[in-house]
């Protein structure tokens, strides 16, 4: 929040138009999100010069109001308003709040042109009884009639709430350092307020001693005064703390504030006859304890800091004071803390602390030393102009601040050539003086400073272009294209069969999904078929996402429940997702889910369920169309969370790929199928080129043969071995009839075989030979018998 | 005998036209042109001619078959045709009753913006690259000039595995760090790098702990602001329309400089002002900038020598903007009866 009748202190913006101005100030990178404003235009001091009743009403008047150029008339209804009494007008166009028009109109056949305000009317008092009966507002006489009221009322604050990058967080987040940033905009100049006191001929040294034995603390400076009378603070110091919320306390701890405000520097104020002798900066010691102003004993820790009294602590450095050296009502005298803290600490023990104070947010953004010393002197002045107080001779000081200077040397041309403007020396000169940078011209080039307060800035030319550019305005940029070749891009590495096997799955009839990688623990514990342990997260945000997925079918079967829970029938879906184990071995997994219908016509009774065999057969169209026809196989074999009896592995040259089955009764009563299959393994494996077989010219020859097996006896089984024993003749074994309960534990299996020769006609004969073969080797080496 | 084929010709010819069935025409066709029929008993008296006769005879014969035979097979297709006609007429169905329905699939409404943006950008040259989402803290922060207890760590909070060391990736950016490195410091750089990254946000109607990035970067010799200006040109019209313009406002971001926010014409006032925009006329879509010089250092680049650009899209974003979307968990609950409507092309 930034006042900006307050910036006037520092920049001459009085002849800005302040909403017009936020939109300069966005446009060049800090962005005023909203500007409020307390005034109310067409509000006119006035002097009531006549007063009568309205003749139609029995508490209405007629006044005669002079409001500077001319005499307005009036009807106005409160029982206060007399003749000779100076009061607020709001005049045709005033719009007053709850969106209240004042517009010219006739009251009970009386012209009246504008309003005589109460201030709850004009919000600046709640409407209530009281304020009600009070009536309109009469001012004190001597004002001037025709004058804005905003003025006497001080309700012509405006104040911006910015939305400020991490970056400039700590420059543009006080007034002084926001002045800069407009002087920048509008090239102006910046004035810093006034530091002068007189000093007392008692010195400082008298009365304490400082030392820093942390070098998280690189900054300390510390000034006393005396004989403070603690009070309330003048109007314009409450009403600015207010206005950019905060609440004034007294006037001593209100200039503490206020300086804050200014300069962006924490000041810490110890009531010094509490605080003792000495101040010792040091690190806290592990568990050491302090009561903080807020009344709640902390537990600190080795990497906080601490202000301490030489023994005990006083102050959590940059975060709160202590309640044993609290400024209150006795309070005379002060020892004023202006000090330079590390922003890592700072925020480290903010936050472990959960002690989120004005000072604690200001250091744990970064703080230069460039306004400590500033800060401390304001302090000094302010306290004296306010609160009476006396200010001791001499600083104490302990500074082992970087202060390196940040100097770039550049050309205009390195700025043109990273921009793509046409900048010349010239403009650069005019941005730099904008900014406010200290600058030489030097061999053709420019040596600039950075001033320490912006801690944004590192020596490159990069920033110093960034600063000029956004100066100069994007809107003179103009498009270029890169000069490089053309080129089509292409999908890297495994993003080629990510995008194709996607794109197989849904032209399959499934619908992608995408869920979290986080899981809870009763997820993770599911599809546990690949024996490896999960991550857990550190610092998860909670349990039900504290587990990094190994499997992603627990989260399709949830995707399967939220639809199911809204009434989806069919409901076909799959999900491609990276997936790690506790060795951080990145597994990238296709996990499919089947239920309901795949083809249906209810009309033709036609219904093609969702069955082992169904999803089976996606994943058989899948693994073809990858290139691995005949290379894959389906393993029967337990699976963890799948059916016992309706499960399998999926296997690729005799290596495990993935695995398939219902999900366990347990787990879901209705029949859903799953699969998973891992990419990573489909996308390390190579596969052959296609090639164009044609077809053969010369006749095949089909036969039918029916074996009654053992029900243990797999069908794969037996058509392996018709297949070794139907040689090179023998094109296709398809199954084409089966037949569960032939006779108690035996069941009959029907197939089909194509016989063909790309190179002949085959002679019936030749075939017999090979099928009587087949027959006798299923039967002897099976123990299946020909069905008659 | 002349006269007799004549005769003969015109009683088949009669009775032809005499026939109302498929049948009836097939027996008279064994009866004229059958073994025993007449036809065969005029050609058997051939041998009575003299060789002159035969000759004569002979041709008189063929065009007497050939005729017979052109008549009876035309009468033939004719029943045929007939029967065939009857046939159809016959078997009418009703083609407005209920098709059978396939199992259709639609793609995740994230993926399908990703694989717009990912088609433009390809277009231009730019490869699309994935990442590990398990990142070392070199990648995701330290080489992306984030060093430990940078401020901008905290705002990303990240989500951690192994002390500071393995996180998830709070962003996509270190597979750009990544792709640099492997190219080695002296190969131009042209990529995108779409993918999920993590948070310590919790889940609402407009944050997301998980979120996907559509990251890229281009790195090469001489390449200006301007250049990036221009390639968002491109890039949003083909994405949102030929009248779409861009707008760059400055920013900041940790490994780009100059950086700046990429505000595009509001595709659905084009610019009047609308809610979507709130009244502004402008949308901002993109972060962007110039790859800070220490970044480019870090992963091998000398940036007296390289320069580049890198840009970020927000895929949720994108989508809620593009379809008017108003909660990000959309995207994770995957309602079929919301999805279903993304199984087809778009205009």
């Amino acid at each position: 929040m930034i006042n900006l009748d307050w910036v006037k202190d520092y920049i001459d913006i009085s002849d800005e138009d302040l909403k017009e101005l936020a939109v300069k100030i966005t446009k060049a990178g800090i962005n005023v999100e909203k500007v409020i404003s307390s005034r109310i235009d067409n509000l006119v001091i006035g002097e009531v010069l006549n007063c009568v009743d309205h003749p139609n009403s029995d508490h209405l008047h007629i006044c005669q109001v002079n409001i500077g150029e001319k005499v307005e008339q009036i009807v106005c209804g409160a029982p206060n308003v007399k003749e000779g009494i100076k009061v607020i007008v709001a005049l045709p166009g005033c719009v007053l709040p709850g969106d209240f028009k004042i517009e010219t109109g006739v009251i009970r056949g009386v012209e009246s042109n504008g309003m005589i305000c109460a201030l709850y009317e004009l919000g600046l008092e709640p409407k209530n009884d009281e304020t009600h009966a009070k009536g309109i507002e009469i001012l004190n006489t001597d004002l001037e009639a025709g004058t804005d009221a905003n003025e006497y009322l001080k309700t012509n604050t405006t104040v911006y709430e910015l939305d400020i990058h991490k970056h400039r967080n700590n420059d543009c987040y006080y007034h002084i350092g926001f002045a800069y940033e407009i002087a920048s905009i509008l090239n102006k100049k910046v004035t810093l307020p006034e530091c002068n006191y007189s000093e007392n001929s008692d010195c400082v040294e008298n009365h304490i001693e400082i030392s820093v034995e942390t070098d998280k603390c690189p900054y300390y400076t510390a000034k006393m005064v005396k004989n403070v009378r603690i009070g309330e603070s003048p109007d314009f110091i409450k009403q600015r703390l207010l206005s950019v919320g905060l609440r004034p306390i007294n006037n001593v701890v209100d200039i503490s504030n206020y300086v804050m405000l200014e300069y962006g520097q924490p000041l810490h104020f110890f009531d010094k006859n509490k605080l003792g002798s000495k101040i010792l900066v040091r690190n806290a010691e592990e568990n050491e304890e302090i009561i903080t102003l807020d009344g709640i004993e902390r537990k600190l820790q080795s990497n906080d800091i601490v202000i301490t009294d030489g023994s005990k602590p006083v102050c959590i450095a940059g975060v709160m004071g202590g309640a044993n050296t609290e400024v209150d009502e006795q309070t005379t005298d002060v020892l004023i803390e202006s000090a330079i803290f590390d922003a890592t600490a700072i925020r480290y023990t903010a936050s472990r602390l959960d002690l989120r104070s004005e000072a604690s947010i200001r250091y744990g953004k970064g703080l230069s030393f460039e306004y400590t010393d500033a800060a401390i002197e304001r302090a000094c002045h302010l306290l004296e102009k306010y609160a009476g107080a006396t200010v001791l001779k001499g600083t104490l000081k302990h500074d082992k601040a970087n202060k390196e200077k940040k100097i770039v040397t550049f050309k205009t041309d390195d700025i043109n050539s990273l921009l793509g403007m046409k900048l010349t020396d010239k403009d650069v000169e005019k941005e730099l003086e904008r900014l406010g940078f200290m600058y030489e011209v030097k061999d053709d080039g420019f040596v600039v400073e950075i001033p320490y307060r912006r801690l944004d800035i590192d020596p490159n030319v990069n920033d110093i272009a960034e600063e000029i550019g956004r100066l100069y305005g994007y809107q003179n940029l103009t498009s270029t294209l890169p000069v490089v070749p053309s080129r089509r891009g292409v999908y890297v590495g495994d993003v080629k069969i990510r995008k194709e096997i996607s794109k197989r799955l849904r032209a399959l009839g499934l619908n992608e999904t995408k869920t979290y990688t986080l899981v809870s623990p009763e997820n993770a514990a599911l599809f546990r078929y690949n024996d490896v342990v999960a991550i857990n997260l550190s610092n998860p945000m909670s349990v039900d996402k504290s587990i990094i997925r190994t499997s992603i079918l627990g989260s399709l079967l949830e995707v399967f429940e939220y639809n199911k829970a809204r009434n989806v029938k069919d409901i076909l879906l799959y999900e491609i997702a990276k997936t790690y184990d506790v060795s951080y071995q990145e597994d990238t997994k296709v996990a499919m889910l089947v239920k309901g219908n795949y083809i249906i016509n209810n009309w033709q009774n036609i219904e093609n369920k969702c069955d082992f065999y169904l999803i089976k057969g996606i994943v058989e169209n899948l693994l073809d169309y990858l290139g691995f026809k005949n290379r894959y196989s389906f393993v029967k074999a337990e699976v963890d969370s799948l059916h016992p009896g309706i499960s399998a592995k999926i296997m690729i040259d005799r290596e495990e790929i993935g695995i398939i089955g219902r999900v366990h009764p347990s787990l879901q009563k209705d029949d859903v199928y799953v699969a998973e299959l891992s990419m990573t393994k489909l996308y390390e494996k190579t596969i052959k080129p296609i090639k164009f077989k044609e077809a053969s010219r010369y006749p095949e020859i089909t036969k039918d043969v029916a074996f009654v097996v053992d029900n243990e006896v797999e069908s794969e089984v037996i058509k392996k071995q018709i297949k070794s024993s139907g040689g090179n003749i023998l094109d296709l074994v398809e199954v084409f009839d089966v037949y569960n309960n032939f006779e108690a534990g035996k069941k009959s299996i029907a197939y089909k075989l194509t016989f063909k020769d790309s190179s002949k006609t085959l002679q019936d004969d030749e075939v017999m030979a090979v099928f009587n073969k087949i027959i006798a080797d299923v039967e002897e080496k099976l123990g299946a018998k020909l069905r008659g | 005998m002349e006269e007799k084929a004549r005769l003969l010709a015109q009683e088949v010819n009669e009775k032809l036209s005499n026939v109302s069935t498929l049948e009836e025409v097939n027996e008279l066709r064994v009866m004229y042109l059958g073994k025993k029929g007449p036809v065969n008993e005029l050609a058997s008296k051939m041998r009575d001619l003299t060789v002159e006769e035969k000759k004569v005879f002979g041709k008189t014969l063929n065009s007497l078959k050939q005729e017979l035979s052109d008549n009876i097979e035309a009468k033939i297709k004719f029943f045929e045709e007939e029967k065939l006609n009857a046939k159809l007429s016959s078997e009418q169905i009703d083609i407005t009753l209920p098709s059978t329905k396939i199992a259709v699939g639609a793609p995740n409404i994230l993926e399908k913006v990703i694989e717009e943006v990912e088609e433009v950008f390809m277009s231009l040259g730019y490869d699309v690259v994935d990442g590990p989402e398990i990142e070392e803290d070199k990648y995701n922060f330290e080489l992306l000039n984030i060093p430990l207890g940078h401020p901008a760590r905290d705002a990303q909070d990240t989500f951690y595995i192994e002390d500071e060391r393995i996180l998830l990736r709070s962003q996509t950016s270190p597979v750009q760090a990544r792709t640099m490195i492997a190219a080695g410091g002296d190969k131009p750089v042209r990529m995108i790098c779409p993918g999920k990254t993590y948070r310590r946000d919790s889940d609402d109607a407009t944050h997301s702990h998980q979120f996907m990035q559509i990251e890229g970067l281009l790195v090469d010799k001489n390449i200006k602001l301007s250049d990036l200006k221009g390639t968002f040109d491109v890039i949003v019209k083909r994405l949102f329309g030929e009248d779409i313009e861009t707008r760059f406002r400055p920013s900041y971001y940790q490994f780009t400089e100059p950086s700046v926010e990429t505000d595009i014409t509001c595709f659905s006032c084009k610019g009047k002002g609308c809610p979507l925009c709130k009244s502004t006329g402008w949308i901002t879509v993109s972060g962007a900038g110039m790859v800070h010089p220490n970044v480019l250092r870090n992963c091998g680049y000398d940036p007296n020598v390289w320069s580049g650009f890198a840009f970020g899209f927000g895929a949720e974003r994108l989508a809620m903007l593009k379809y008017g979307i108003s909660d990000i968990r959309t995207f994770y609950n995957t309602d079929l009866r919301e999805s279903k409507v993304f199984d087809r092309r778009d205009v």
